[in-house]
């Protein structure tokens, strides 16, 4: 009865258990200012995602947060530990995939497996059956036995994926998980890591692609110049940064601002590339026959929803990829 | 979202200290595939090299050598005195061989080390495990060339058995210093630099071939202080029974004192790389 009585009295909420805590963190190389004083806090189960152009500071961050880089200033709290003095420690419960594999690739796919496991502790026996379910996980599991050399880009992705997980980490650390990658095999991952994410891995991730920010984040940050100049989910980003719809219209090479000028009243805001005008707006069917009404008439036109690369292009002036 | 109070995930997160031993022999196991592999590879050089070194060099060259004079440099025959410093360069060879284009390439290329430095290892577990693993296998080199020296009948003191190590140890002079190197080796130029300009002329001209009272006193003085003489004048006198007790420590230790300082340059290049 008592107990009955008790459990029906409101709860506070559980305190989310923050595993990657920052503030003001930065980093300095030599006389380059990588990352300047950022705040961040990444929960238990959270999918987290760093979005930014080649050289935001996205990979010094990560560097950092997988204790393998001493912040330059500021706090930093990984698993409620400071990472200059618990490293090692704190090391032994993440799980890091590198832009580039590291994998060596003198010895089989499976040996990759187990004798990184070896590095964390794990006995020899254990570390096969990890080794076993891992590599069925990422879809290598007939290629055991073969050397890493022979591998495709994909499968060496996968495999690296694999390694990061040998520990069962409690944060995966995705530096540019598909870059390089041809578009079946960056599927192929994806498909994996949002496994991942429903089995409630805490997955960070940098991109500078904004369709994998868009599938694999339920948050993110935008970075740019080493701040964060946005965050929110990806929805919540569109929502605040951009409009509903893009019109695209497309111009042969050249100054297109004063086109731009004479249709600014038609939407929210324009945006002028080289090649082209982003008009802002909720109704691109109605802007595309206002467009035509007033006489301007493009060599191509589109209606498209507005993405992650619209947020970035309005916070930054600048496409993702260059 | 602020959330103001930090939890500790894992208690246990820091409950383990890591330490140096227990870094070490989470190693093993991935140096014991390498060594699998490179096993057989490993045994032939240490095979190969000291027969066709002292068929051309110590019988060929020896007796011709010896048709004008009666002993060298304290040794009864050409033979005799060139079979050590044979030993102490081969050693000096393998372990800068070893320590240098391999980890360049963990470093830079595959970057195997990077995905080391991810782990509960720290650079001192890493550079120490990289540098344990060349003088394991210098001792199988070592170990092979001694038998073939023996069966030469080059090896004319039972301080001989002692050479092996001196050899192991000549090559951890060298090794850790290259690794050095080679941990700060940014242009793909560094290396082969190092070996045309230090390590090719250290070979020549620190007593291996002939004694150094041959050379002018200036280059005498050079010689007496690179690691390979001391390195050479110990496995000889350890395989000619003819070594004092002070030249032994004076040779030791100064052999130390090259592993260790290359040691301490090493963790400092690969700290650099790998934790930046």
């Amino acid at each position: 009865m008592l107990d009955q009585t008790s459990s029906q009295i409101p709860q506070p909420a559980e305190a989310a258990e923050v595993l990657i805590h920052a503030r003001g963190l930065s980093k300095t190389h030599g006389s380059v200012q990588a990352v300047r004083g950022i705040d961040l806090d990444v929960l238990r189960g959270e999918s987290f995602g760093f979005l930014g152009p080649n050289g935001a500071g996205k990979s010094s961050t990560m560097k950092m947060i997988s204790c393998t880089s001493p912040p330059s200033g500021g706090t930093l709290r990984i698993l409620g530990h400071d990472p200059v003095e618990y490293g090692s420690a704190i090391r032994a419960h993440l799980g890091v995939c590198p832009q580039e594999d590291s994998l060596d690739t003198e010895i089989t796919v499976e040996e990759n497996l187990t004798v990184y496991a070896r590095y964390f502790g794990i006995g020899r026996k254990a570390a096969k059956v990890k080794a076993d379910e891992l590599l069925d996980f990422v879809h290598l599991g007939d290629k055991r036995k073969v050397k890493v050399e022979a591998l495709s880009g994909g499968m060496k992705r996968r495999l690296t994926i694999a390694r990061s997980l040998i520990n069962d980490p409690d944060i995966l650390l995705l530096d540019e998980p598909t870059t390089g990658l041809d578009p079946q095999a960056r599927h192929v991952l994806w498909d994996r890591l949002y496994r991942l994410r429903q089995l409630g891995v805490t997955l960070v991730l940098t991109t500078h692609y904004m369709d994998e920010a868009e599938q694999l984040c339920d948050r993110l940050v935008v970075m740019d110049n080493g701040v964060f100049v946005a965050e929110g989910s990806p929805r919540q980003l569109i929502e605040r940064h951009a409009t509903r719809e893009v019109a695209e219209l497309r111009f042969p090479p050249g100054d297109h601002r004063a086109v731009a000028e004479r249709l600014s009243d038609l939407c929210e805001r324009v945006e002028v590339l080289p090649d082209r005008l982003l008009l802002y707006v909720d109704r691109g069917e109605e802007t595309l026959r206002a467009v035509s009404d007033r006489g301007v008439h493009p060599v191509g036109s589109l209606v498209r929803r507005a993405s992650l690369e619209d947020v970035f292009l309005h916070l930054t002036g600048r496409s993702l990829v260059e | 979202m602020t959330v103001s109070t930090t939890r500790v995930a894992r208690a246990g997160v820091v409950a383990a200290r890591p330490t140096l031993w227990r870094n070490l022999a989470r190693q093993v196991p991935a140096y014991v595939v390498v060594f699998r592999r490179v096993l057989r590879g490993t045994a032939f050089s240490g095979f190969l090299a000291p027969v066709l070194f002292l068929l051309g060099m110590g019988v060929g060259l020896g007796s011709f050598i010896d048709q004008n004079s009666a002993g060298v440099g304290g040794a009864p025959s050409y033979l005799a005195f060139i079979a050590p410093g044979l030993l102490a360069l081969h050693a000096m060879q393998v372990a800068a061989g070893e320590s240098s284009y391999p980890i360049v390439a963990g470093l830079k290329w595959t970057k195997f080390y990077h995905a080391m430095a991810a782990t509960p290892l720290r650079v001192v577990d890493i550079v120490l495990g990289a540098l344990g693993f060349i003088l394991v296998r210098l001792f199988l080199v070592a170990a092979v060339f001694s038998a073939v020296l023996v069966a030469f009948g080059a090896v004319t003191s039972w301080t001989w058995v002692f050479a092996i190590v001196a050899a192991v140890l000549v090559g951890a002079a060298h090794a850790a210093p290259t690794m050095a190197v080679a941990g700060r080796a940014n242009s793909e130029s560094w290396l082969p630099m190092y070996f045309r300009l230090l390590i090719l002329p250290m070979g020549l001209f620190s007593g291996a071939f002939f004694p150094l009272s041959q050379l002018p006193a200036a280059l005498q003085v050079v010689a007496w202080f690179t690691p390979l003489w001391h390195g050479v004048e110990l496995v000889r006198g350890l395989s000619l029974g003819t070594l004092s007790p002070g030249m032994t420590v004076l040779h030791v230790g100064y052999l130390l004192l090259w592993t260790v300082a290359g040691t301490a340059v090493a963790l400092r290049t690969f700290g650099r790389r790998l934790v930046s």
